[in-house]
């Protein structure tokens, strides 16, 4: 490779792309071409139809080989795109990639300019100030630095779950922490999963078992992440572990403790059955629960709370010694390469929307508790009924109840069209109820749901198009005396109707968790307007986040059904293998670095770092950086007192001269 | 706790009875109201939508006189001057035209107005100023066993909603239970009474009145509460016509001060009870007279 040539002679060879029609459709590509061959230093400009080519990059290699070319400008796109191409062209010529420079003249000029007079001179001055600035540049090293092939899952639901099995089963080791004493999700509380109506129970709980049964998991459940400090490769992560009381590893589930509670009957709200049971507070989340180990609840437990039970808990375990009382909270730090994040979502509380009734009428229910009504093992099991015991005659689904409302949330929750028709179905089948949905448009794009929604109306359940625009207990005609009547116009017939029904299902929304901008800044994620977490590339990073090693699935990232979480964890879990088997990262060398001789040691740079890059060594009283650590955002160059700090492709020299480049061409 | 107050045509007409209960109820509280100087029609809904600019500087001549009268919140007890001076207000701040015409006007009569005169609902000074605790203090004879159906009307909070919620407000509701009465669950609290609709389409506007009525007895009301005059009179107003044409709906409509006068052990005639057509029945388990 070339030696440095800032002190030599500079020999610049500048391209400039065509890209079909999109650059020179707007750009006199030839003129800019003719314009930088003048400019000192300058030994060969052209321009060309496609620079990223392997005509085009060849063309570079040739030049710089028969022209003795030290520096390579490419005026093209954008170098999110081709910067990397360009910089490998430069590098298989012979040249240090970073002795090259990209302008982007599509992107900042022929996509965005309406004259072409205009763009020309444009793309002539931002070319010119290139050409100046590739003089100053040197030769710079990319460092490697090595990846901790363990992975943090967070989250305990389908996406979580499914994302530490492909891991686990690829041979990498997986923490996977959940927050809740069971790993399952939402999907665990689901009877059946449309389109197919196969038993949620069945294909999910075999899954939840083999989490627990893996060799490479270690499952983490009734614990919270609280700290993430490192980068991508080498993260160092405190997982809490709250206490429940009982030693997993002991408790056998037998459930015998909570048969011997002092509480004779449940008294408090189970969770699992969205309030539709009540529980004791020794329990376990549901019969399939993994771990199958109970947990006490700090709150409601006697002992725990006044130190003043009698402790019939502990007689019934009586030689297994699971339960203990001296169980104290736990920080445990790990340390991994790559993070998943996989938190899910929060159902929209249809409280927020007081004409649906919900929580006014005792007979409007939301469509995850008619989901536990149906369960064979929910408070019912398994028979739908009016909360007064009788079977109803008639039920209504409300569709986009907290979705698509200007008022609450705007988007669409995507599943509620399907989930609601699959409760449908399941009504007909369980009782002799008439079936009326509510929508504004059925939205079943997934595979097999178009054919879902035939089936549906197939069936006999009506569809009234409109949006609902209250349920009342008030009647008009003697048919109603004793029912809800939904009220809405129905934008088919053109009409406002009065319908009358025993049973009203609210299709709530999904929002994001309620402490979702808590994880975001735990993780260093990016939220979107709504509070989904933001994924780097809409298209072509889904999975990915702006922190290189953290990566979504699942519903955190935005409504989606079961097949869509599947698919995104199992891309988290092949993106996050992909870096632990090539074993190291790449890190770019536009890192920031201290001039010692200048450092004044006043720290001013050290809190401003949001990457915590910074550090202070205190026997030579000097700030410090750690490559690996910086993104080279440049905060500190800016904010350095003394401009002891300076940065990688960014040195002050660099940034004038393309200052001045600019300007000369004005 | 000093408020400028705009009774309009309506308390000091058909439903003289809001202000016989409002004045003393607010004096027995310590609320001083002093009513404006030579105010007008408020234009009502009704000019509104024949020329919404001349309906703008007419509510505006009251408001001005408002902010002349002192830097006191304005009180409107009537819901229809309530809604009319504070979309006056909104119409002012949020179209140019409008304002210009309004001070142009106000102008010749060498008045002017700048945009700074809250309009007040009572129900919002009770609740929100003068507090449930003081009111609970001030009550003498609780309304214990009296079933009262919480009726706000269409305008109080809608669209303007700044006080309570458009859908389901609660501050009568809880006032009412203040003063020692059952509120009874009445979802068609913010439901129109028919309005206007009573006299011109009697069929249309009787009907919603029906509905209304009818309700509040299935829910076993002993009264109807409300907070204005038009409902009061539709609801009390056209009963023997209802019944005759939808069957038995009877029950008395107050406004929710008489109730509250009541609590403080003012007389019912003091408070404007005999007005009525549809009498209040008595107190239940009235005390003996000591």
């Amino acid at each position: 490779m070339n030696t440095n040539h800032r002190n030599g002679e500079v020999r610049i060879g500048f391209y400039i792309c065509h890209c079909g029609h999109n650059i020179a459709g707007m750009v006199d590509c030839p003129a800019v071409a003719h314009y930088i061959a003048k400019l000192p230093g300058v030994v060969v400009s052209r321009d060309y139809k496609y620079m990223c080519s392997d005509p085009g990059q060849e063309l570079i290699q040739q030049d710089i080989r028969e022209h003795q070319l030290n520096r390579v400008v490419v005026a093209s796109c954008s170098p999110l795109l081709h910067e990397h191409t360009f910089r490998n062209a430069v590098a298989a010529g012979g040249l240090n990639p970073f002795y090259f420079q990209m302008v982007n003249i599509r992107e900042h000029d022929s996509w965005v300019c309406t004259d072409r007079g205009e763009a020309t001179a444009k793309a002539k001055s931002l070319s010119h100030a290139a050409v100046c600035r590739v003089r100053f540049h040197r030769a710079l090293e990319t460092t490697r630095v090595p990846i901790h092939p363990d992975v943090l899952v967070v989250g305990g639901g389908i996406a979580g779950i499914h994302a530490a099995l492909t891991l686990g089963n690829a041979g990498k080791k997986v923490y996977l922490v959940e927050r809740d004493p069971s790993i399952g999700g939402h999907m665990a509380q689901f009877d059946k999963t449309f389109p197919t109506l196969d038993c949620a129970a069945c294909i999910l709980t075999p899954k939840m078992s083999a989490v627990r049964a893996h060799e490479n998991i270690t499952l983490w459940s009734y614990s919270e992440v609280v700290k993430v400090s490192g980068y991508v490769g080498n993260y160092t992560v405190t997982v809490k572990r709250k206490p429940r009381y009982v030693n997993e590893e002991l408790c056998v589930g037998c459930l015998e403790c909570i048969q011997a509670c002092i509480y004779k009957e449940g008294k408090f709200p189970d969770e699992f059955n969205v309030g539709l049971s009540k529980r004791k507070p020794i329990y376990i989340p549901f019969p399939q629960a993994v771990p199958p180990v109970v947990v006490i609840d700090p709150e409601r437990c006697l002992q725990v709370r006044t130190g003043k039970c009698k402790k019939t808990c502990l007689e019934a375990c009586a030689d297994r010694k699971a339960i203990d009382f001296t169980q104290k909270e736990e920080l445990v730090e790990i340390k991994v390469g790559n993070i998943i994040v996989a938190t899910g979502f929060k159902l929209f509380d249809a409280k927020r929307i007081p004409q649906y009734g919900y929580g006014l009428y005792p007979n409007v229910v939301t469509a995850i508790e008619l989901e536990r009504l149906v369960n064979s093992s929910g408070p019912t099991a398994g028979e739908i009924v009016l909360r007064d015991g009788r079977p109803p005659k008639s039920v209504g689904m409300i569709l986009c109840v907290g979705s698509r409302d200007m008022k609450t949330n705007r988007w669409c929750s995507r599943t509620c069209c399907m989930h609601s028709m699959k409760l449908a179905q399941l009504v007909r089948e369980h009782t002799d109820a008439d079936v009326t949905v509510f929508y504004m448009d059925i939205r079943a794009p997934g595979k097999g749901c178009e054919e879902f929604y035939d089936k549906s109306l197939k069936e006999g359940i009506q569809f009234v198009r409109g949006r609902v625009a209250e349920v009342t207990d008030w009647a008009l005609a003697p048919e109603e005396e004793g029912k809800l009547v939904i009220r809405v116009e129905d934008t088919l017939a053109g009409f406002v109707r009065r319908i009358p029904v025993d049973m009203i299902v609210l299709a709530t929304g999904m929002e994001p968790q309620a402490d979702a901008q808590e994880v975001r800044r735990l993780f260093n994620m990016s939220c979107g307007t709504e509070g989904w977490f933001l994924e780097k590339h809409p298209k072509l990073a889904p999975v990915s986040t702006f922190t290189d090693g953290v990566f979504i699935a699942g519903c955190c990232q935005g409504p989606k059904d079961i097949p869509d979480s599947i698919a995104q964890s199992g891309a988290a879990a092949a993106e996050a293998m992909a870096l632990i088997d090539k074993g190291y990262i790449e890190q770019e060398p536009n890192t920031a670095y201290i001039v010692e001789a200048d450092c004044s040691g006043c720290k001013s740079c050290i809190p401003l770092c949001p990457y915590t890059a910074i550090s202070f060594d205190d026997a030579k009283q000097k700030a410090q950086i750690n490559e690996a650590l910086c993104k080279g955002c440049g905060t500190c160059v800016a904010a350095c007192p003394s401009a002891s700090i300076r940065q990688n492709l960014f040195e002050d020299e660099e940034i004038f001269s393309e200052i001045e480049g600019v300007l000369a061409y004005v | 706790m000093k408020y400028s107050y705009f009774p309009g045509c309506s308390l000091k007409g058909l439903g003289r009875a809001y202000e016989e209960s409002l004045l003393p109820v607010m004096q027995h509280l310590g609320v001083e109201l002093v009513e404006l100087d030579d105010w007008n029609c408020c234009g009502a809904t009704a000019y509104m939508s024949v020329d919404e600019t001349k309906a703008a500087v007419l509510a505006a001549r009251n408001l001005a006189i408002a902010e002349k009268a002192g830097p006191h919140d304005l009180m409107a007890p009537c819901s229809a001057c309530y809604l009319v001076l504070n979309k006056t207000k909104h119409n002012i701040a949020d179209f140019p035209e409008i304002n210009a015409a309004v001070q142009r006007a106000l102008g010749n009569a060498n008045l002017t107005y700048s945009g700074n005169v809250p309009v007040r609902h009572p129900l919002d000074v009770l609740v929100h100023d003068v507090g449930l605790d003081a009111i609970k203090e001030k009550v003498v004879r609780p309304l214990k066993g009296l079933k009262v159906a919480p009726y706000y009307g269409c305008q109080t909070v809608r669209p303007y909603a700044t006080f309570d919620d458009a859908w389901n407000p609660t501050t009568m509701d809880r006032l009412l239970a203040t003063v020692g009465a059952e509120v009874v669950h009445f979802p068609l609290k913010t439901k129109c009474c028919g309005g206007s609709l009573t006299g011109t389409v009697p069929e249309a506007g009787l009907r919603l009145t029906y509905i209304l009525l009818k309700e509040a007895v299935r829910r076993g009301a002993d009264v109807i509460a409300t907070a204005c005059p038009l409902c009061q009179f539709n609801l009390d107003a056209y009963q023997d016509q209802i019944n005759r044409r939808w069957g038995p709906a009877r029950i008395a409509t107050v406004y929710f001060t008489q109730l509250m006068g009541l609590a403080f052990g003012l007389s019912p005639k003091q408070l404007g009870l005999k007005r009525n057509f549809v009498p209040m029945k008595p107190l239940p388990a009235e005390p003996a007279t000591v």
